[in-house]
């Protein structure tokens, strides 16, 4: 009842009062329940090592400045393969993600009830496990390496592409299709006329996102073994070599640096 | 040609959008199908080409059943049937000669029609269909970039180049200012004449229906309760159309604004000028 009247006048309130109070007991119990758990944990925590941080973090900077430059000559390959890895694994992905989205839309699925949850369920696994985790698995089935890498990526991908595209598909202008339909021409020919050339904006953006992400995701890797870049930073870090450490950090963002700048291109000429 | 026997529709939700609908179309006959909104003409137009499966009924094209066909049986009675939209329905990304040549999908296969490897034929009849509308220099630019009656043009050159034996024009105007609507009516129609092609135009501007067709269907709840000649619309035929209105006074408004008049629609803004 936010409309009432005040001396003969009518007067507006967004809330009215009871719904206001209950919103600042919503704030009340937050802030409460905030700090309760600042104090718990504060109480678990060895404060020790946290007043050492500056000293420390100091001390291990200091011993990554400068960065070890005649490094990168040993960097170039397993760059190369960290490009591949995510560049291959963009592609299966793609491949298979493709008819994966057409079972999964509503309005292509040929089967709502049975193919359709099963296009989902392909969807669901690849998205919920990550990709050092599929490069775990990987790994020790086909052993360390770059297939590993790739295909961790490429499964980690159907999903993701998947799902985007599924929702691109259902997201389509109907009449167009039926327009299609009504000329006379096969199922193959209304999705070439009808929906490709619908999805195809969202498509390339969709690929040109993955790829930039597996760009990011393929440099890390390595340290499962699954190839890349990776397992240099992996081996530096145990032997404790922070110059080198810091030159791969440097590779990896400008690496990312590039990719992003190429996708955004792509995507900017597409759109 | 066209013989519609018993043809019912029943929603999934429950509505009844076509009672039993008889309609007979003779070879070359242009009819208009007029009714409020809801009485089911979209559904009627759909149906024919089964964009919209019938409950229960015959349609007859030709003397073939197509509520009968299997899909290949249909995608070959859908040649004989060209269909207009009223929001034009191209494919927007498209360009102007893709969404023509589109309309042969039904006679070339899939590969060539992937590639774009239509049969020469094919192409010069799109040059020339394009020509009769007048979009000749607009082959190669993109449907999205069109205007609306550019765009409906374009609809029907894809409709004509199925070489059909009746077009399903469903509201081609309604999206159109009234100058456009009367140029794309008359167009319609003159293409109708010129090669003998019967039409079923579903349209809510009874007066632009009067001026162009020689036929005329009032639907009212998915029954027909009017088919006659577009004089025959007396004001009681509209009252039993779209129910209680004074249609004298549009009438007699109308006769005035004549021959510079506007098409007047029920609910059309238009109609208080």
């Amino acid at each position: 009842m936010p409309i009432g009247e005040q001396a003969g006048a009518k007067v507006w309130q967004r809330r009215t009062t009871k719904h206001q109070l209950g919103i600042w007991f919503g704030w009340l119990l937050g802030v409460a329940l905030f700090l309760f758990c600042w104090k718990q944990i504060s109480d678990v925590t060895t404060w020790a090592f946290f007043w050492d941080v500056p000293r420390i973090a100091g001390d291990i900077g200091g011993r990554m400045i400068p960065p070890r430059w005649s490094y990168i000559d040993k960097l170039w390959v397993p760059l190369w393969d960290t490009l591949n890895i995510a560049t291959l694994g963009t592609a299966i992905a793609i491949v298979m993600a493709v008819p994966v989205a057409f079972l999964a839309a509503r309005n292509t699925t040929p089967s709502a009830t049975l193919i359709r949850p099963i296009a989902l369920l392909i969807i669901v696994s690849s998205r919920s496990i990550n990709s050092l985790i599929w490069a775990l698995l990987l790994v020790s089935i086909i052993g360390p390496g770059i297939l590993a890498g790739t295909i961790a990526i490429g499964l980690r991908s159907i999903g993701f592409v998947a799902k985007l595209l599924y929702e691109a598909i259902e997201e389509i202008d109907k009449t167009q299709v039926e327009a299609i339909s009504a000329t006379g021409a096969s199922r193959w020919q209304v999705m070439a006329y009808g929906i490709m050339p619908q999805i195809a904006p969202a498509f390339a953006g969709i690929a040109v996102f993955r790829w930039d992400i597996n760009i990011r995701e393929s440099t890390v890797l390595g340290l499962v073994g699954a190839g890349g870049i990776g397992l240099q930073l992996s081996s530096s870090l145990n032997i404790l070599a922070w110059p080198q450490v810091t030159l791969i950090l440097i590779a990896i963002l400008v690496a990312v640096v590039v990719s992003e700048w190429v996708s955004a291109k792509v995507r900017h000429a597409i759109i | 040609m066209l013989r519609l026997e018993k043809l019912t529709k029943k929603y999934k939700t429950g509505d009844m959008a076509l009672k039993g609908v008889d309609l007979d179309v003779p070879p070359g006959q242009v009819l208009a199908l007029i009714g409020p909104s809801g009485a089911g003409k979209s559904t009627l137009i759909r149906c024919i080409n089964r964009l919209v499966e019938p409950s229960s009924g015959r349609i007859e094209l030709n003397g073939e059943d197509v509520t009968r066909l299997g899909a290949g049986g249909l995608r070959r009675a859908r040649r004989r049937m060209g269909m207009i939209f009223q929001e034009y329905a191209l494919v927007e990304r498209l360009t102007v000669m893709e969404n023509v040549l589109s309309g042969q999908l039904g006679y070339v296969g899939f590969w060539r029609s992937y590639f774009r490897r239509f049969p020469q034929e094919i192409v010069t009849e799109a040059f020339r269909l394009l020509e009769r509308v007048g979009l000749e220099q607009f082959a190669d630019k993109r449907a999205d970039q069109l205007s609306g009656g550019q765009r409906q043009r374009v609809g029907i050159a894809r409709a004509l180049i199925q070489g059909p034996d009746l077009l399903l024009v469903d509201e081609p105007t309604a999206s159109l200012d009234p100058k456009t609507s009367r140029q794309i009516m008359r167009l319609i129609c003159e293409l109708c004449a010129e090669r003998q092609l019967a039409a079923i135009i579903n349209i809510h501007d009874v007066v632009l229906a009067q001026m162009f067709v020689q036929r005329i269907v009032g639907l009212r709840l998915g029954e027909v309760v009017y088919d006659g000649p577009p004089d025959g619309l007396t004001p009681e035929v509209l009252t039993e159309i779209y129910g209680e209105e004074d249609w004298a006074a549009t009438r007699d408004k109308e006769a005035d604004e004549t021959p510079a008049g506007h098409g007047v629609t029920e609910g059309d803004p238009l109609a208080a000028m």
